[in-house]
């Protein structure tokens, strides 16, 4: 209750007494419940709805794949509880990770999994000085290529040659989906370029090659590799399935990556080349200096959906026999010695997948915040 | 522009030089320079080729080519695996991609004879079978009439079984699944009360059960699969080799020589024995190989019934019984020409 002043006193001074709480129920969580899950009859009852399916879906999962699930053991008999058998996933990791890779050899993939992490995590740490940002991302794009390719294939500096055959696993999506995006983006950029060419030819070329790619699936482009392609060959020629694949895999991904980059180089005012020819620039330095830059800031998520997109296309390649992952799971899952592990089995390949897509997503997430600066002036 | 047409004309003719080379060399020589065979198998198939814990490739298909690898080579471990998908396994054996396609290929006569292609012969005979529950009470294929039936989509499983029930008179209802991993969670889940397959498959779905016991495989066959090597057509050499590893095999189990006495075998006085070691005749030599090709192969690989219960039998989880692949002495029909 407020005191009101009386007169004749003089010395006593306005004194506010402190606010009172608001309502409980308009604060905190109770405040946020009422506004976001129960603010209508119709929102009640799906968060109603909405709360059953969680408790009807988590609790059961968690009871699966942690409170009764068998971590340790070595057999199919270790796995006697209801529960996931993780036991499984151990005893097939090596296999699911390096496929048929020897044994002995294992530790050159170690190292290119290393060399991958070393500049691929430095750059989602935003404390990372810039500069050793940048050189860990150009040795990623360049070098790294060509140093994993040596190390993984073998046949210099002593190490023995392993054959494309006995790649498989988690260490060949990886290498499928590298490859396909390194290639594809600076294929991807001159297909789009050539495409929006005044020279009839170049452009003529493109639209062909980009038109012919997108207008086929990517089973059929890995079946023609594999199938098809060796009977055209003659008799005894013969190049490497993985070979044959991965460039199936490029030039149908850089077909989409053109198309992609032609969106944002369309979104590029008119002005921008005009400036650009004004400043005495020719065609290739106002297409790298001016252009360019912009437009492929424009399209950030447009290229990494594709990038996610042909990370998981990658898994196509079981249908010519390469083992991803995916392959890997589905060979060893069958295994009789084991009971049911399918399902433990296509958990684990979906949460490898989902690491990784979700790692593209957001280093996208963080580029575009890093690079819009420039628009919010 | 002269000069580039050239240049493509030497590369062309440079690429053309290197194929004539390779095909040149019969199989035999190209496998022997090379130093391993290169051998086709399926992706994953329980007991027939199949990659263990390590990422080695075992089952008795993979045995087969190790046993050939073993008889050319003197080292069954020298085999370059290739997975093949169904539908690309003829292609890679046609273009010389692999030397032998051993990958559970029925023997039919459009495949043996418009392919360009040969069979060699066959190392498990297999046959559609049923797979019910115990607790259906049924003791034989007859008495499913008006049966739900689990089948794979697009396999000639599903048009074996049509012409059966046809056959039989009976009605079923088919319900049909994608994938042999759903079809056995149908049968499992009560979607139908049989399932259909290859026997040996039959095998290998019924471990995925929650109680592989409480289902039975029905004892009739409804179609003959005979699954066996595949060569190319026109190397006879080569054809014969791989033949007859097969038969060395086989002959082997008939003589009672395991990989386990295969050195005190050599000093047997059994003619048969004898010609099979290699410490008489020239049984090697005719083949284009050393006299010691199916010693080679019982030391290394065993003798096909070593094979057969190594990958597939009673001792393996997929508890397979010898059945038609007995010796023909025992009641199968696992015969080989004799070694003389």
């Amino acid at each position: 209750m407020a005191e009101t002043p009386t007169q004749g006193a003089p010395s006593e001074t306005f004194k506010p007494i402190a606010p009172r709480p608001p309502p409980r129920n308009a604060v905190g969580p109770l405040r946020w419940m009422r506004e976001n899950l129960f603010s209508s009859p119709l929102n009640v009852i799906l968060t109603l709805i909405g709360v059953y399916l969680i408790w009807l879906i988590v609790p059961p999962f968690i009871d699966w794949a942690l409170l009764s699930a068998d971590f340790t053991g070595t057999s199919a008999d270790d796995c006697a509880s209801d529960g996931a058998c993780w036991v499984f996933i151990g005893r097939r990791f090596d296999f699911f990770i390096y496929g048929f890779y020897p044994d002995a050899e294992r530790w050159r993939v170690d190292i290119m999994f290393v060399m991958l992490a070393a500049f691929l995590v430095p750059q989602f740490i935003p404390g990372f000085p810039a500069q050793g940002r940048k050189w860990l991302g150009i040795f990623g794009l360049t070098l790294f290529p060509v140093i994993a390719g040596a190390l993984l294939l073998g046949g210099v500096f002593g190490l023995p040659f392993i054959e494309t055959g006995k790649w498989g696993g988690l260490m060949l999506t990886l290498v499928l989906s590298y490859v396909g995006i390194v290639a594809a983006l600076p294929i991807g950029t001159l297909l789009a370029l050539g495409r929006r060419s005044s020279m009839p030819v170049i452009r003529t070329i493109c639209v062909t090659f980009i038109e012919l790619w997108r207008g086929v699936p990517l089973i059929s482009v890995l079946f023609m590799a594999s199938v098809m392609l060796p009977l055209f060959l003659p008799e005894g020629v013969n190049f490497d399935k993985l070979l044959r694949a991965l460039i199936g895999i490029v030039m149908f991904q850089s077909a989409y990556m053109a198309e992609v980059i032609r969106g944002g180089l369309q979104g590029i005012p008119k002005g921008q080349y005009e400036a650009a020819s004004a400043l005495g620039l020719g065609y290739w330095r106002s297409t790298a200096l001016i252009i360019l830059p912009q437009a492929l800031k424009m399209v950030i998520p447009g290229i990494v959906n594709t990038f996610i997109a042909l990370f998981k296309d990658t898994t196509l390649v079981l249908i010519i026999g390469l083992f991803d992952i995916l392959g890997t799971v589905q060979a060893a899952i069958v295994d009789p010695a084991w009971g049911r592990v399918a399902v433990e089995g296509y958990v684990f390949a979906a949460f490898c997948f989902w690491i990784f897509c979700f790692g593209m997503s957001r280093y996208s997430q963080g580029l575009e915040r890093k690079l819009h600066t420039g628009h919010q002036r | 522009m002269k000069r580039i047409a050239s240049a493509l004309v030497a590369g062309v003719a440079t690429i053309g030089l290197t194929a004539t080379a390779a095909v040149a060399d019969e199989t035999l020589d190209a496998v022997k320079e090379r130093g391993e065979l290169v051998c086709g198998v399926s992706t994953g198939l329980p007991g027939f080729s199949n990659p263990d814990e390590d990422g080695n490739w075992t089952g008795i298909d993979v045995d087969v080519c190790r046993a050939v690898a073993a008889a050319v080579l003197g080292d069954a471990d020298a085999v370059k695996f290739i997975p093949l998908t169904a539908k690309e396994r003829f292609t890679a054996l046609q273009s010389g991609e692999i030397d032998v396609l051993s990958r559970n290929t029925t023997w039919t006569l459009t495949r043996d004879s418009s392919l360009g292609l040969n069979f060699t012969g066959t190392n498990y005979y297999d046959g559609q079978g049923f797979l019910v529950k115990k607790d259906l009470g049924v003791s034989s294929a007859t008495e499913l009439d008006g049966a739900s039936v689990c089948i794979q989509s697009g396999t000639t499983t599903e048009l074996n079984l049509a012409d059966y029930f046809r056959f039989q008179g009976m009605e079923y209802s088919p319900v049909v699944f994608d994938t042999s991993d759903q079809t056995v969670q149908g049968f499992a889940s009560g979607r139908c009360d049989v399932l259909t397959s290859d026997q040996s498959q039959l095998y290998a779905l019924r471990t995925k059960l929650d109680d592989p016991d409480s289902a039975m495989v029905l004892p009739e066959v409804i179609s003959k699969e005979p699954l066996g090597p595949v060569v190319r057509q026109g190397d006879d050499q080569w054809f014969n080799i791989v033949k007859w590893s097969l038969f060395a095999q086989i002959n082997a189990e008939e003589l009672g020589v395991t990989s386990d006495n295969i050195e005190e075998m050599k000093g047997s006085d059994n003619p048969s024995i004898k010609r099979l070691v290699g410490t008489e005749g020239d049984m090697g030599e005719k083949l284009g190989l050393t006299a010691d090709w199916a010693a080679n192969i019982i030391a290394q690989v065993g003798n096909y019934g070593e094979m057969f219960e190594r990958n597939v039998g009673e001792d393996t989880p997929l508890q397979i019984s010898r059945g038609l692949n007995a010796l023909w002495t025992d009641g199968g029909i696992q015969y080989a020409p004799p070694i003389r």
